[in-house]
């Protein structure tokens, strides 16, 4: 365990690309039990089942004082860190490697967990327990995507990256048959490619300047941006599964996709609520998110549906190879075959030139699409974010003034700067809150925004500061929502800071009504 | 302690403890620019104190020197003033003040650990306590710097074609670092920024021992290489820096406790070594001081007085202008 969690200690510090690459090769260089538990940490892929946050929570609010915690993760912004660092040490145990830890660890019962899990975390050097934590947790943070990960593998190894790639999906802890065939003892490992998520092609956002003057509108061809979850379905004659754009199955929170669709392929969706393939907005998906199980009264308040975009498998033939416009084709066939109630085909629109395209992107009375798609029609079906295929196009966002009422630290790599921001309206002469924003500002913005907070915090109410009513933000949203949890009456979608307006006085902010008004909300 | 305002300030008799513009008479508590400004009248200080002050802001900073020895009182009307040891740096000094039987400390920045190179903290019972609290949050508490400065040696041995440049304040902390590597055996030159080079000279004057040191020169870039270098934070993102070959980007600091802090700030490799009181001395201090008003200053005030006050202790923060938190070493 010291090795690893120095492993990870250096990598979280290192900016260089090439010595990430470097560390990450040296432990995948020993040949035990480590390394396997190693790759499904740093791929995500190992969590304990009775450990989660807030379990975490309740185990160091036993060992301090709850106050203590709260003023001291508010200025680490990290759950782990915090942790690591004010657990009571004393009795710092013998060392333990990764893997005799995790299968000590698995072997707790649930209902010792709180006492033998606390004595693991006081067993551990700070940096051992901030591992350990993060593993529990997920989502390590620590710069290092899983693509790194299998780029330092592939390198180690004088493979292709794209050859671990396509296979990844289909390995399983220990991952053997992966390392021997990297240490080239055996074959390529068989995967039923059938069973198997397939990763998704993503799109890049376009550069209106740059692309348009570039790119000829006749080899490409357009579709609306749909503001669901994008999934991916498999269908055969003996199951059907979903799965989320990461790879994870949410077959059983959509039971009744499962239950109706029919045939033999693998399509790539959004995932829609709505009736009569008739979206219905964000808001109304929102209630069939995270959510194991969907009762019947969910399933009939909000119908799902997914929007049809490709088509990877038909009938056991793999299409990924096919260019976008033919795969299109099997895509019309196997939809009229297998007609549903679940399925529908998102439409290709029609245009000649990108100015024409515009009106279609930003089509303002039809809020329930984000913009459109732009793809190349002799697109092969690519895994990632690849350069030159697919483009987002998105609409311009809405924007309102409002000003600065309290601020927050943020976390992660903006933690100890004052990142959170909420901002209200005029409701006569008070203001009242209409968001909440952490992204969209700059480095420079932030820093100007981080030292007015500082040095104007009228109040304090425990992590956040009431401040001065000076600073205007322009504030750009996707959407906006009548909602009875907020004291305004409305919640925003993915607000974020557009820019500071220095040039603004306050009392030129609109008021709760103007606003309801101008963004039409009841 | 109605004698004395939230600005340090004593109206009674026209005396400022540490104040930020110039003065009548102010009484520093050490060298730190945050302490000591330039343009006083009269400063009391200890020696050391009013050294490092003319080292940095020249012999005319102050209109008149008045050193004290620690230990030496020194009246003014009815109010007794003594300065004992801070422990924070070479000079730095802790201020009682006594007036009709009350006796006031105020600690200025402190650090209980042991530390050559200066005099170490001596605790100054009291009915009130005025303390700093840089580090008053329970996730501070600091390592043994000499395992933190065994890990610089321990990289320097490692990476022998790269340099480590380590960030540290000019004044105390690039000497401590100094001194504990010496202590660990550590024998070879000691490269430092020009900016230190004053203060340098002046400890090994004072009999610290900091080593052989030599400015940074313009020499090949290899000739670094396998070298520690020391310079002040801000020259670690400057240009100067990029002189150096495959420099690792070390900082001595209590704040490089927390990883998130030391990757925000581009630090490699971290060490923790503090100039200032961790959590568990902080709390052990007002304890041991017997003072049952605690006003405190500097930093993380929340949770200690939070502290102070579930041990019945009467506490407030003291919002002293000029000073935001995290600016200060």
């Amino acid at each position: 365990m010291k090795k690893f969690s120095s492993l990870l200690h250096n990598l979280i510090l290192t900016p260089s690309r090439n010595t990430k690459i470097k560390l990450l090769q040296d432990y995948f260089k020993t040949l035990d039990i480590n390394r396997a538990y190693a790759l499904a940490i740093l791929s995500d892929q190992l969590s304990f089942q009775f450990i989660k946050a807030s379990k975490l929570r309740e185990l160091v609010y036993e060992q301090v004082d709850q106050h203590l915690f709260d003023y001291s993760y508010d200025y680490v912004g990290d759950l782990a860190e915090t942790i690591s660092l004010i657990w009571p040490t004393n009795k710092e145990g013998k060392s333990q490697n990764l893997s005799t830890l995790i299968e000590n660890i698995n072997k707790i019962k649930k209902s010792e967990i709180n006492t033998e899990f606390s004595k693991v975390l006081s067993g551990l050097s700070n940096n051992e327990r901030w591992t350990l934590i993060k593993i529990c947790t997920g989502g390590l943070r620590i710069g290092v995507s899983e693509r790194l990960v299998k780029t330092a593998l592939a390198d180690l190894y004088n493979k292709s990256v794209n050859e671990i790639e396509e296979i990844w999906h289909g390995l399983e802890f220990p991952y053997e048959n992966l390392f021997q065939w990297l240490r080239n003892e055996t074959s390529k490992p068989k995967i039923d490619f059938k069973k198997l998520f397939h990763p998704m092609m993503l799109a890049n956002p376009i550069d209106e300047e740059k692309d348009f003057k570039r790119l000829n509108a006749s080899e490409f061809q357009a579709e609306f941006k749909w503001d669901g979850i994008r999934v991916q379905l498999m269908v055969s004659s003996k199951s059907v599964s979903l799965y989320s754009r990461t790879g994870d199955n949410i077959s059983s929170a959509f039971p009744e996709i499962v239950e109706n669709t029919k045939g033999d392929a693998v399509i790539d969706g959004e995932l829609l609520v709505g009736r009569n393939f008739k979206p219905s907005g964000f808001n109304d998906l929102q209630q069939r998110l995270n959510r194991k199980k969907a009762s019947k009264d969910l399933q009939e308040k909000f119908p799902v549906f997914i929007r049809a975009y490709d088509i990877l498998f038909y009938k056991g033939k793999d299409l990924r190879k096919l260019f976008l416009y033919e795969r299109r084709k099997y895509l019309e066939k196997f939809q009229k075959e297998n007609k549903t109630n679940q399925i529908d085909l998102s439409l290709i629109i029609k245009f000649k030139t990108w100015k024409e395209l515009t009106k279609y992107k930003n089509n303002v009375h039809d809020d329930l699409n984000e913009g459109v798609m732009i793809k190349l029609k002799n697109s092969e079906y690519l895994p990632g974010r690849k350069k030159g295929y697919w483009y987002k196009w998105k609409k311009n966002p809405k924007l309102v003034d409002a000003i600065l009422m309290y601020a927050q630290r943020g976390h992660g790599k903006r933690s100890s700067y004052y990142s959170d921001f909420t901002f209200g309206v005029w409701k006569e002469n008070e203001l009242v809150p209409i968001g909440k924003a952490y992204s969209g500002y700059t480095d420079k913005e932030l820093l100007v925004l981080d030292k007015f907070i500082r040095n104007n915090t009228t109040n304090k109410f425990g992590p956040v500061r009431e401040v001065k009513k000076e600073i205007i933000l322009e504030v750009a949203f996707d959407d906006v929502f009548p909602s009875s949890r907020h004291k305004s009456g409305v919640a925003m979608r993915f607000p974020r800071i557009h820019r500071i307006r220095w040039d603004k006085p306050t009392n030129e902010v609109l008021s709760i009504e103007e606003f309801k008004k101008e963004f039409k909300i009841g | 302690m109605d004698f004395i305002n939230h600005q340090l300030f004593i109206k009674d008799i026209n005396v400022h403890i540490d104040p930020i513009l110039p003065k009548k008479t102010a009484i520093i508590t050490h060298g730190h620019a945050d302490h000591a400004r330039f343009g006083h009248d009269h400063v009391i200080a200890t020696r050391q104190t009013i050294d490092i002050m003319k080292i940095r802001y020249g012999d005319k900073c102050a209109k008149k020197f008045t050193p004290l020895r620690y230990g030496q009182k020194y009246s003014i009307k009815n109010y007794d003033f003594t300065l004992y040891p801070a422990g924070h740096i070479l000079g730095s000094a802790q201020v009682l003040i006594e007036k009709n039987n009350h006796r006031l400390v105020i600690t200025g920045d402190y650090k209980v650990g042991k530390d050559e190179t200066c005099k170490n903290f001596k605790l100054v019972k009291c009915d009130t306590l005025i303390t700093e609290a840089t580090f008053g949050l329970p996730i501070f508490q600091h390592p043994d710097p000499k395992d933190e400065i065994q890990k610089l040696i321990r990289s320097v041995k490692i990476n022998k074609n790269n340099c480590h440049i380590v960030g540290a304040y000019a004044l105390g902390k690039a000497q401590r670092v100094m001194n504990l590597l010496r202590q660990q055996n550590y024998n070879e030159t000691i490269y430092i920024h020009g900016s230190l080079e004053k203060l340098c000279q002046y400890y090994s004057k004072e009999k610290i021992n900091i080593g052989k040191f030599e400015k940074v020169s313009s020499k090949v870039k290899s000739f670094y290489e396998g070298k520690i270098i020391i310079a002040p934070p801000s020259a670690l993102k400057d240009r100067w820096s990029r002189r150096f070959p495959n420099p690792i980007i070390c900082m001595a600091s209590g704040w490089m406790t927390v990883k998130q802090r030391a990757k925000q700030q581009g630090i490699e490799l971290p060490l923790v070594i503090s100039d200032h009181s961790d959590w568990n001395e902080l709390l052990d201090t007002i304890k041991k001081s017997k003072a049952k008003n605690i006003l405190i200053t500097h930093g993380q005030e929340d949770a200690l007085v939070y502290y102070c006050k579930k041990q019945n202790l009467v506490s407030k923060p003291l919002s002293i202008q000029g000073r935001s938190d995290e600016e200060i070493e």
